[in-house]
């Protein structure tokens, strides 16, 4: 190539990525990378790939879609200058993202402060919906209590009367607990509750925890622990036996972020909620992983998913709400039928919960690491409480 | 609990205490001789994990555990040759904030290696499964881990009794001055010492891996328990660690046992502050040889000049301009800015001139926070009311804990005030119906004519520079001048008739009272509040806003929090291993100047 065209290459590159630039709509995207590594790295490559779909499909609205993600340090103190930062600086449409409960809740609260819809994507916590809801808010992943409703009818079925419990101390835990307490004894009057234990978070005692629950001579344990210290958990109960003819019910250990580091110590036979995504075989599932397998050379997680179906939802409301006005973009978040690949889900009116669901299932071993066997698809819309039950909680 | 059942959770806690006991050691050696406090302690352990789950699967567990301990304890041989021994001569706290950009690094370095995914090592061979005890079975591995400390504690005494470069380490524990003046080469056994302590925590963390997985968050997890064992042994004491392990891990097992896990919390730090209430210098430490620390070294405060004034006023002026120009983001920023800095110079006027370390004044901050927070929404308090009256939480609490603390020094006192920090964090997040728990308190906006970015700039920047001016101001008035006094020369001090006690105490009241005004500013600033505000990581930050800005300088830790601040602000914006790189500024600002900031511009402003 000629100098003088290289510069004029150059020149209409440079004119069409600031045109771009000018044009794009743009979405601020905070997220605590740094705290959470292991579900948010595939997370992000999530949003990158719907990202490229999205204005590989020439955009929404005739415009290009722009994401600014921002590192929100894991604090909502932090959060909420960064989210100020992208919106009072860069002039973002919509908010997007966060991890930890306490986080999204800052930052939805801010949001609504400051009159900006923020698609919360991952944190699990019933508040962010319900006790502290409000209009500008929307929760993508199916919340705690969803989750731990998921599971009682299997733990109901299955006529165990002592039962035992183990969550990390704090939110999440403590109402995964509670939740798990009123449905159990609502779905199974006699079932008794022997030992409870809380351990703090990512610093579980591995061994005298399993030494107290075993000395309670539990018939089923409830647990909602998750990664290191569900690793723990694990390795010190194989060992000590706690498990053999004891039923185990574990909130998101089928995720691959957490089953994945299990390997040789898969307890066999274990209830939990989780993402098979080797063995799912519906039309939008297969498409999702050919195209994150050819983008990134590497497996989806389930962070992969939230990642990829929250910047859909994002470009979905763009699309609905025909520009970035704050009120037409709650119009359309309300109501707002997608399709993931999970399947088609619906964003609540309600309480702007939406009804993605997750897969239940039992833990196997195959070839020294973990999978989920049994395994069926729960829509989230069946396990949510009744309307006037979440009227009630939703106090706005 | 059953007969079996306490025999079991007595193993479960000698085994803890065991593990405990392995990291701590390294640590109280290091601070014993070298008085370096190593924050990175946790880091090397966390490497050491790392180091032996990547080797096993090539070199087998057995051989990977002493491979991962010799390398990490070269690693710290490096550490030490490299970047600690040019600070020898700084103040002495510039080491702990070298070793604080340590963790920042080799975390980013271990993510970057290994990735971010939690790594489980495989079972030990041999000892892979579990043995019947009293009906039960018990992990083969844990039997060896409770050999594994007493044998370690031998071997050090050994070391330390028998070993003529023992003797120079006790030696140079005692009394470094002395031990130099005999002719010790101090550099060498430095460097040795920092080695051994390096090797300890790696091999501490390799014999971890078959209880529990290599994890990115383990450095903080293991520092800070290494630090209350060190602390409650005594500084310097390695027999006296072993017997706080001992202490503590039975006490969480049986806390556990009992079905008292949420006391696990706090446990620990519950124990370190009676024990210290009780014992000042620990269970088995001594009282240190007279302190001939920095405090006697350092030069009384001048008045400033008035050129410096101008200079200062010049900058609120400045400060104060800045909505004209930019009503955005800019106000945000400078909003944190002016928090942390009133929060650091409220931490220095303690540190600095108070003489007493703190590793927990977040807990006032938090307090102040959480006060706003409270009488904002629990107490339907209006707004302006709740913010003028939050701060007296934290001064309320500073009273209670400062009561205990100021009977303390060193860096027993500091971990005195981190003990009732954790203690204080603790209530804060367990206390779900009344401080929100773990979320926290959501919805705390101020209202109506403080609503906008600009008015709440406003208030904040009138707050921050009348209590920064108000706490230098302080500074030179009789009583900041006996507090200097009884810092400087606490028997001279008293000698004169200063109670110097009573001095510190309210040294301390003043400023937890200001880092409350902080902290309730802050509430209100960002409308949500969780227990982070009175964590650990938040005290960090302030000691490395005051430590990056200068320890022996007033406007040092003005500069420090805004450094701080604007670093994390612009790094972490688009730049994957962020921590490193502010871990790598410290480094390089620590090694250029060790007179922090404040030190920088008070060089150049007497050339």
């Amino acid at each position: 190539m000629r100098p003088a065209r290289l510069v004029a290459c150059a020149a209409a590159l440079l004119c069409g990525a600031a045109q771009a630039q000018a044009q794009a709509v743009r979405i601020g995207e905070l997220n605590s990378y740094k705290t959470f590594p292991a579900f948010l790295e595939p997370y992000k490559k999530g949003w990158q790939l719907a990202l490229e779909e999205v204005n590989a499909a020439g955009g929404v609205n005739g415009r290009p879609l722009e994401v600014i993600s921002r590192e929100d340090g894991g604090t909502p103190g932090e959060a909420v200058r960064v989210a100020e930062e992208l919106l009072a600086r860069e002039r973002v449409a919509m908010l997007m993202g966060t991890f930890a409960s306490h986080v999204g809740l800052a930052v939805a609260n801010l949001a609504a402060r400051r009159k900006v819809v923020f698609v919360a994507a991952e944190p699990l916590t019933d508040k962010i919906v319900w006790e502290n809801g409000n209009r500008y808010t929307f929760r993508l992943r199916p919340s705690t209590y969803m989750q731990v409703a998921m599971l009682v009818p299997e733990a109901a079925r299955l006529k165990k009367r002592r039962w035992a419990i183990v969550v990390p101390n704090y939110e999440y835990g403590q109402s995964a607990a509670d939740s798990f307490r009123k449905l159990l004894r609502a779905a199974q009057p006699d079932a008794q509750f022997v030992a409870e234990q809380a351990p703090a978070l990512g610093k579980i005692d591995a061994g005298a925890v399993v030494q107290a629950l075993a000395d309670a001579r539990p018939d089923a344990i409830f647990s909602a622990l998750f990664a290191a210290d569900l690793q723990k958990f694990v390795r010190e109960g194989n060992l000590r036996g706690l498990f053999r003819g004891t039923a185990v019910f574990n909130l998101l250990a089928g995720e691959p972020e957490y089953l994945d580091t299990l390997h040789a110590e898969t307890p066999a036979g274990w209830w939990v909620t989780g993402y098979p995504w080797r063995q799912i075989d519906t039309p939008a599932h297969r498409a999702f992983l050919a195209a994150y397998r050819a983008r990134w050379h590497e497996d989806p997680r389930l962070g992969s998913v939230v990642g990829y179906a929250a910047l859909h939802t994002v470009a979905n409301a763009l699309r609905r709400a025909g520009g970035t006005d704050g009120e037409k973009l709650i119009a359309a978040l309300e109501g707002l039928r997608m399709s993931t690949p999970f399947g088609p889900i619906e964003y609540r009116a309600l309480d702007h919960q939406s009804t993605m669901g997750a897969y239940v299932g039992q833990l196997a071993q195959r070839n020294g690491e973990g999978v989920m066997v049994n395994w069926h698809f729960a829509d989230g819309a069946d396990y949510l409480p009744p309307d006037d039950v979440v009227r009630a909680l939703r106090k706005e | 609990m059953s007969g079996s059942a306490v025999l079991l959770q007595f193993l479960n806690g000698l085994a803890s205490a065991s593990s405990l006991f392995l990291v701590a050691a390294g640590l109280s050696l290091i601070f014993g001789v070298t008085r370096i406090v190593n924050f990175a302690h946790g880091s090397l352990f966390m490497l050491g994990m790392y180091l032996a789950v990547a080797l096993a699967p090539h070199a087998g567990f057995w051989w990977s555990v002493p491979l991962a301990a010799l390398a990490v304890g070269a690693l710290g041989a490096l550490i030490e040759a490299l970047l600690l021994r040019r600070l020898y001569a700084a103040p002495e706290l510039m080491q702990l904030l070298a070793t604080f950009a340590l963790v920042l690094i080799l975390r980013d370095a271990a993510l970057w290696a290994w990735g971010p995914e939690d790594l489980l090592g495989p079972r030990a061979p041999g000892l892979d499964g579990a043995v019947r005890i009293a009906g039960s079975r018990f992990p083969a591995y844990d039997l060896f881990i409770i050999g594994c400390g007493p044998l370690v504690l031998g071997a050090l005494w050994l070391l330390l009794r028998r070993t003529r470069w023992g003797t120079l380490v006790r030696a140079a524990t005692q009394d470094r001055e002395m031990a130099g003046a005999l002719g010790v080469d101090a550099r060498r056994l430095f460097g040795g010492v920092f080695a051994l302590g390096a090797l300890l925590a790696g091999l501490g963390g390799a014999l971890q891996i078959p209880r529990e997985p290599a994890t990115l968050a383990v450095d903080l997890q293991v520092i800070s328990d290494a630090f209350v064992v060190v602390v409650v042994g005594g500084l310097g004491s390695i027999p006296g660690a072993f017997l706080a392990a001992l202490l503590i891990g039975e006490i969480k097992a049986f806390c556990i046992g009992l079905g008292y896990s949420e006391f696990t919390l706090a446990v620990e730090f519950v124990v370190m502050a009676v024990v210290l209430v009780l014992r000042p210098w620990g269970l088995l430490g001594r009282a240190p040889a007279p302190v001939r620390g920095p405090g006697a070294h350092e030069p009384p405060l001048a008045l400033p000049s008035r050129s410096a004034l101008g200079a200062l006023a010049a900058v609120a002026l400045g400060l104060c301009a800045v909505p004209l120009l930019s009503g955005g983001y800019a106000l945000v920023l400078l909003t944190d800015i002016l928090l942390f800095a009133l929060f650091a110079v409220s931490l220095h006027f303690l540190m600095g001139p108070g003489g007493m370390l703190s590793f927990g004044h977040a807990a006032y901050f938090g307090l102040g926070a959480y006060g706003a927070g409270l009488l904002l929404l629990k107490g339907g308090a209006p707004m302006a009311a709740a913010l003028l009256a939050a701060p007296l939480l934290a001064l309320l609490a500073a009273l209670v804990f400062g009561w205990f603390c100021v009977r303390l020094s060193g860096v027993y006192l500091a971990m005195l005030t981190l003990a009732f920090a954790q203690i204080a964090w603790s209530v804060v997040h367990q206390w779900n119906a009344f401080t929100g728990g773990s979320n926290g308190l959501i919805g705390i906006w101020p209202d109506g004519w403080l609503a906008g970015r600009t008015a709440y700039y406003y208030v904040t920047l009138g707050a921050c520079v009348a209590g920064i001016a108000a706490m230098w101001r302080v500074l030179y008035a009789p009583f900041g001048y006996a507090l200097r006094a009884g810092r400087d020369s606490p028997l001279r001090a008293d000698a004169i008739g200063i109670d110097v006690r009573a001095q510190q105490w309210a040294g301390f009241v003043f400023a937890g009272l200001f880092a409350g005004i902080a902290g309730a500013l802050y509430a209100f600033s960002k409308g949500s509040i969780s227990p982070e505000t009175l964590s650990v990581p938040r005290s960090v930050d302030g000691l490395v806003m005051v430590l990056l800005g200068g320890l022996h300088t007033l406007t040092g830790p003005v500069w420090g929090a805004a450094l701080f601040i604007w670093l994390q602000d612009s790094l972490s914006r688009g730049f994957d291993y962020w921590r490193a790189a502010i871990g790598a500024v410290i480094v390089l600002l620590v090694v250029a100047a060790p007179g922090g900031l404040g030190g920088l511009l008070k060089a150049r402003s007497a050339r």
